[in-house]
């Protein structure tokens, strides 16, 4: 929650700075053009704003982190490091009230620690000692070292004064001291605002489990083994699906036997998503590359028809007729006309049907894989290697962006008239 | 038996709902070659239909056209076709547009590329060869579209509001252009269009249709047309008899424009 208010905030405040200061100076027309909702020319992407966007998420995973990226002041408070202490208020049997004070050393788990050193003290109930790691909680028996235990009816009564029972807590400057049932303490150190790193790694360990990969490698392969995999899946997938696909839709566009042939299956498959088929996929060909890719060929095989089928029933009949009456024959007019006319949607499938199979490669990895970047993170979520997983997410995401930018300019080399017509 | 010969066409189309659509009743013309004829009418008056016809993309359900003594049996290089716009093709520049029928004849460049690139150089693109169409104004865009269509050098050239989508001024310049490529090339010349000036200064006959069943209303024979090929079109419309006959059309077209209101609100 403070998370999202904090970036809600910085929205804000970037956009009045970067509108009232930054861009001050700058009043042309197209200010004004926004005004014609709908004219979607008129919107373009506020470059600055993309910048600040994507460096705040940053900050934020940085500061929420304790990362060494993030300068301190930055920080949001950390977890509670160091001697943390409180008294407690003891009772037994025939005996006066007692006090005694308990140290507790919290350490940042995985370092070493001894237990703090303390005098015993006056009184019958002795002074305690304990370690619990940040984040975590600890049982402390403090009837153990006391002149009478728990069969003389020792109990405790209050923590820093406070009166405590069973299933009650008290909280300290350091964190929550509570009471189990049977009236052990129990002592949580404060979390403060950061994520522990089991649960959200901070930038540094995650950049640095990247580097451990590339160079190492996870699980028998390394990274670019695992990413390559996914690729080969997703291109030999993809590139299949086209084949069959772009025939098969330009048939339907043409035939139409063919339209009533393979109308229904279409239909039918479309809504299907290709999730869904990975159970079955597997049962007929198992884990290996070839339902993979199976699976991948099913998935972009609907969406390639489709567009094909959308581009051959697309084009101006004012053109056909023009091409018949230039003296273009059938075939002269598939070739020239229907195939060409036909790019813009088949780019638009193609777009369309990658980015499907590379989300599907990583969902099948997920399930059943020996190599690739999904069982890549799904391995390591199960070992709680929480900088793995974020690692994966990134990449992945980073490689599905890419396939798109690399569509895309392929496009604009191959179809510059697309849009514009 | 040269020229086009148009003989009893009728064309029903048959509707999904049952219905039909008698969109052309018992049509009868003939065109002498290097005739222009200018056809006018209310709309959905069938000219389109007329045209579709004559090119060959529509068969009538009843009747026949013959061009130079044979009958037309579908669409074919000897009648052209010039659209409203939309019809060029994208993925060509201009001079691909220009060449696509001799190119698909099959000729190589050396016999078609003189007559493409002078071609271009009559409708003024000659700067303009390889650029793509979609980077053209519509003015523009329609030259490329009439030179295409000359590049294949059709008996007939057959043309569905040409200039409809272009702005006054262009128009009037893409008028005198027409009329320029009529009286070099000599082609016998259908043009349909909804602009009754365009209609008397460019046809010399004037075809004015009737709807519902599309039929002949009348015909004209009319001089502006050779006048505006030595004179500013700018002229013949300052002529007593262009501005007399422009009102007895208007008129008249106005008139059946009425009438099919008026059905429609009773049917309504
Ligand atoms: N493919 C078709 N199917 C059914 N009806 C049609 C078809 N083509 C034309 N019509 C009908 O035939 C009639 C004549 O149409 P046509 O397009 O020839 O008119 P038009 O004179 O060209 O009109 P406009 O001036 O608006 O272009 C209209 O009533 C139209 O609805
Ligand atoms: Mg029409």
């Amino acid at each position: 929650m403070i998370v999202f208010a904090i970036y809600i905030a910085i929205f804000v405040v970037s956009f009045v700075v970067v509108k009232f200061v930054v861009h001050k100076t700058v009043t042309d027309y197209t200010s004004l053009k926004t005004v014609t909702f709908g004219d979607e020319s008129a919107v373009t992407p506020n470059r600055i704003a993309s910048v600040i966007s994507v460096l705040s998420i940053f900050l934020l995973w940085g500061a929420f982190t304790g990362s060494s990226y993030v300068p301190g002041f930055l920080h949001a408070p950390g977890p509670f490091i160091g001697d943390a202490a409180f008294t407690y208020t003891a009772e037994a049997e025939g005996q006066a009230p007692d006090d005694a004070t308990v140290t507790v050393r919290v350490f940042e788990v995985g370092t070493d620690v001894d237990d703090p050193e303390v005098a015993p003290g006056e009184g019958w109930a002795k002074n305690d000692v304990d370690t619990v790691g940040a984040w975590r909680s600890g049982l402390i028996r403090v009837d153990r070292n006391d002149e009478f235990g728990r069969d003389e009816g020792h109990t405790v009564v209050a923590v820093n004064g406070e009166a405590i029972a069973p299933g009650q807590s008290v909280q300290t400057e350091f964190g929550r001291v509570g009471m189990s049932p049977k009236g052990t303490l129990n002592f949580e150190p404060a979390k403060g605002w950061q994520m522990e790193p089991i649960w959200l790694p901070p930038p540094e360990a995650v950049l640095a489990r990247l580097g451990e990969i590339a160079s190492e490698g996870y699980r028998d392969s390394t990274l670019w083994e695992h990413l390559g995999y996914s690729l080969f899946r997703v291109i030999v997938g993809f590139f299949f699906g086209a084949l069959v696909g772009i025939p098969l839709g330009y048939a339907m566009g043409l035939s139409n036997w063919f339209r009533g042939w393979f109308d229904p299956i279409v239909e039918f498959m479309r809504p299907v998503p290709p999730l869904a088929l990975i159970p079955l996929v597997i049962i007929w060909a198992g884990i290996g590359e070839v339902g993979k890719i199976i699976l991948l060929f099913l998935a972009a095989l609907w969406i390639m028809a489709i567009a094909a089928r959308a581009g051959v029933s697309g084009v101006a009949i004012a053109k056909v007729h023009a091409a018949y009456s230039l003296g273009a024959s059938k075939f002269q007019i598939m070739r020239h006309v229907i195939v060409p006319n036909s790019l813009p949607e088949i780019f638009t499938g193609a777009r369309v049907a990658m980015g499907v199979c590379w989300g599907t490669v990583v969902a099948a990895e997920l399930v059943a894989a020996e190599k690739g970047a999904g069982m890549m993170i799904m391995v390591a979520s199960k070992f709680q290697l929480t900088d793995i997983v974020i690692m994966g997410i990134i990449l992945i995401g980073v490689i599905g962006f890419g396939i798109d930018i690399l569509m895309r300019m392929a496009e604009k080399a191959l179809v510059p008239w697309k849009g514009r017509v | 038996m040269s020229g086009l010969s148009i003989d009893n066409l009728s064309m029903r189309f048959d509707l999904p709902n049952g219905t039909s659509v008698q969109a052309l009743k018992d049509v009868s013309l003939k065109l002498a070659e290097g005739e222009l004829m200018s056809v006018l009418g209310p709309s959905g008056c069938g000219k389109t239909t007329l045209l579709n016809i004559v090119a060959g993309f529509l068969a009538p359900t009843e009747g026949q056209i013959t061009l130079n003594g044979h009958l037309v049996k579908g669409p074919d290089a000897e009648r052209g076709m010039v659209f409203q716009q939309g019809a060029l093709f994208e993925w060509m520049d201009v001079r691909d547009n220009v060449s696509f029928g001799p190119r698909m004849a099959g000729k190589r460049e050396r016999d078609w590329g003189q007559h493409v690139d002078h071609l271009l150089d009559v409708v003024g693109l000659r700067d303009f060869k390889e650029k793509a169409v979609y980077e053209l104004s519509g003015g523009m865009q329609q030259r490329v579209a009439l030179a295409r269509c000359l590049a294949n050098d059709p008996d007939v050239i057959l043309m569905d509001e040409p200039l409809g989508a272009l702005d006054a001024l262009t128009r009037e310049k893409m008028q005198g252009l027409v009329l320029k490529l009529w009286k070099e090339t000599g082609k016998t010349i259908i043009l349909i269009t909804h602009s009754v000036e365009e209609a008397l200064l460019l046809g010399e006959r004037l075809l004015v249709m009737a709807p519902r069943p599309g039929r002949i209303h009348r015909e004209y024979r009319l001089p502006f047309a050779d006048m505006g090929v030595n004179a500013d079109l700018r002229e013949v419309k300052k002529h007593p008899d262009f501005g007399e006959k422009r009102e007895e059309i208007l008129g008249m077209i106005w008139d059946m424009e009425e009438e099919i209101m008026g059905r429609a609100e009773e049917s309504a």
